[in-house]
């Protein structure tokens, strides 16, 4: 077998500038009688060199959409382009060209740190002298050089995960999927981990394709977020594009009780927070004008206000508009749509 | 909140991409053998890098020589040569039988962990990943199958070498074949470790015992003699017996080699067909 084969002839892609693109993607899993639908109908289009994040509460669907672009789940029907490559008719295409970070910690744990990119390398081709050479750039630009020889249980949680982006970045892949891929890490490492993925971009162009529930996650790295919600995507934009089409800031008012925030709800709309009914979130285009108005026209009613803020629109507040849920609350909940598939495969 | 001011390439037109880009390698085509190769290779080396993980599985074997070994002479009457003799070759099969039931548990980890995950997406072939998985549990047999006879020729055992090594093969053959079922129950477990270890240890015993390694089945009533025609340990047993004792003619080995084979055999095609329905 040619070692250096090269397939120049697959990179239909590059002609269109697409990375993914997906019509009708659907997954039904079926168990014991019930029908669960993960995945409904699902369109998206990644553009090459971009970094999306696929936002949703656990069990959205953001999982099962990810495997099956990454051709570890067959879909029940629809049809994607990954890479250029079919993920039907030719997964064996997609995976030479993908990287992929999945959701669990993907070094064998018995495994030192360093051999399980040597045998990452391998298992895509690459030649030794090669493979020696691209582990050693990881294991620096990860800054897991000092753990080279440590065995991967040993690692903590953040360093495990910059092993896991390190094995999914051997073959230097065009399309990058993550899964969850700071899930569990204290806010140090995540933010270190962020660092990498930021720089990866800079200095790669690799095409980012990321699932996360975390808000700030999806904010601050992502130039385009899709928002899915049972199964479907109820957004997709830039998170800008997204919080200003709420048109407005969050005012919230804060009462010594209930009838007190309900009297004012009857007098300036908005609507009282199901968490708490004792305050009232208003939306208001200009929150830092409309907050004195609110406290001088409450205090004259003689309503009770104890606290009064204001704060510019968030991708919560966007989920909460779309969906009449809290993302913050669903995402507390335990579940996951792993969960559904592990059951229901 | 301004983390990702870094100049994106335009995403309209995908025609703006970053120098390095142009650099990034073809993806590479792999064959079955190389991706296999790959596969042996990164489950071999654990083994490599620590050799005493070797020794553990064989504590259970080397229990049963010392402290059931003396109890046979003594219930026997015989000598220790000879009951050696007729014990050791039993042992040896314990140690392909113990070593290699037991090493689905690693797949099953790596299936709970996501490293098994991460071979899936891999573009490796699905056969590759069981039969690399299955072909490295003959490294530890060769070493510890060594190493019992080792122990047990100060104590009068006298080996065939050529006898040994044609042991040593059969057990290799076979070793694959019950790792390869190993690498099967574990995929079919998936999460549920319990039910992975339920039924390897409901198999195990009554493989051992009906396979005549312990104690001669010829005593045994009639129902257990039925059970060891159809236990393939108890014609390797008999083939490493004549093996050892330089009998190369003997009925038994071709039984032996015969039960390898179809062990072999049978694991590795129903442990492909569950390596390519793995998720």
């Amino acid at each position: 077998m040619p070692r250096e084969a090269r397939d120049m002839t697959k990179h239909t892609h590059a002609g269109t500038g697409q990375m993914i693109t997906a019509r009708g993607l659907t997954k039904t899993f079926r168990s014991k009688g019930q029908t669960v639908e993960a995945v409904r109908a699902v369109d998206l289009s990644v553009a090459a060199g971009e970094l999306v994040a696929f936002l949703g509460p656990n069990g959205a669907g953001k999982s099962t959409t990810l495997r099956m672009l990454t051709t570890l789940l067959p879909a029940t029907s629809g049809e994607a382009t990954v890479a250029g490559c079919d993920i039907r008719r030719d997964p064996a295409g997609v995976r030479r060209r993908i990287g992929y970070v999945g959701q669990g910690s993907s070094g064998g744990h018995t495994q030192r740190v360093r051999d399980e990119l040597h045998a990452q390398g391998a298992f895509y081709g690459l030649g030794r002298r090669e493979t020696h050479a691209r582990a050693a750039e990881l294991l620096d630009s990860l800054e897991l050089g000092a753990f080279a020889n440590r065995s991967v249980q040993s690692l903590s949680g953040g360093q495990k995960r910059r092993l896991d982006v390190a094995l999914g970045l051997i073959h230097r892949p065009e399309l990058l999927f993550l899964d969850e891929p700071s899930t569990g890490l204290d806010p140090h490492s995540r933010a270190n981990l962020w660092e990498h993925i930021v720089e990866l971009r800079r200095t790669t162009g690799t095409t980012i394709f990321l699932t996360t529930h975390y808000l700030d996650e999806a904010d601050q790295l992502a130039e385009r977020v899709m928002v899915m919600d049972h199964g479907r995507v109820i957004a997709d934009d830039t998170a800008a594009a997204l919080k200003e089409s709420l048109a407005g800031d969050r005012v919230t008012l804060g009462f010594a009780g209930r009838a007190d925030a309900s009297a004012a709800a009857a007098r300036l709309g908005g609507e009282l927070d199901p968490a708490d009914p004792t305050r009232l979130v208003l939306t208001e285009a200009d929150g830092a004008r409309a907050l004195p108005r609110h406290v001088r026209d409450l205090t004259e009613a003689g309503l009770d206000l104890l606290t009064a803020t204001h704060r510019p629109p968030t991708l919560d507040d966007v989920f909460l508009a779309l969906t009449g849920r809290s993302l913050r609350e669903e995402s507390a909940r335990a579940g996951g749509d792993e969960a559904a598939e592990q059951a229901a495969a | 909140m301004n983390t990702i001011a870094d100049p994106a390439p335009s995403t309209a037109t995908g025609a703006q991409t970053p120098a390095s880009l142009a650099a990034r390698p073809a993806p590479r085509r792999t064959g079955f053998a190389r991706d296999t190769a790959a596969v042996f290779v990164r489950e071999s080396r654990p083994l490599v890098r620590d050799p005493f993980s070797v020794l553990f599985s064989l504590v259970q074997p080397l229990v049963f020589l010392g402290l059931f070994g003396p109890l046979l002479v003594g219930a026997a009457g015989g000598d220790v040569a000879g009951t050696l003799q007729w014990f050791v070759p039993g042992i040896l099969v314990m140690v392909a039988l113990f070593g290699t039931a037991s090493t689905g548990a690693n797949l099953l980890f790596e299936m709970q962990t996501g490293s098994h995950e991460r071979t899936l997406v891999a573009p490796l072939s699905r056969n590759a990943l069981l039969v690399g998985r299955a072909l490295k549990e003959v490294v530890p047999l060769m070493v510890q199958g060594t190493i019992v006879v080792l122990v047990a020729v100060p104590f009068g055992f006298s080996v065939n070498v050529p006898g040994l090594l044609l042991g040593l093969v059969v057990l290799a053959v076979f070793g694959i074949g019950f790792g390869a079922l190993s690498y099967t129950l574990a995929l079919g477990c998936r999460n549920r470790d319990w039910m992975f270890w339920m039924v390897h240890q409901t198999l195990l015993f009554p493989l051992m015992i009906l396979s005549g390694m312990l104690l001669p089945l010829e005593d045994g009533p009639e129902w257990m003699r039925v059970a060891a025609a159809v236990n393939p340990l108890s014609y390797l047993v008999g083939a490493e017996r004549a093996l050892l004792a330089g009998d190369f003619g003997a009925p038994a080995v071709l039984g032996g080699a015969i039960a390898a084979l179809v062990t072999c055999a049978i694991g590795l095609v129903v442990g492909v067909r569950a390596m390519r329905r793995a998720r």
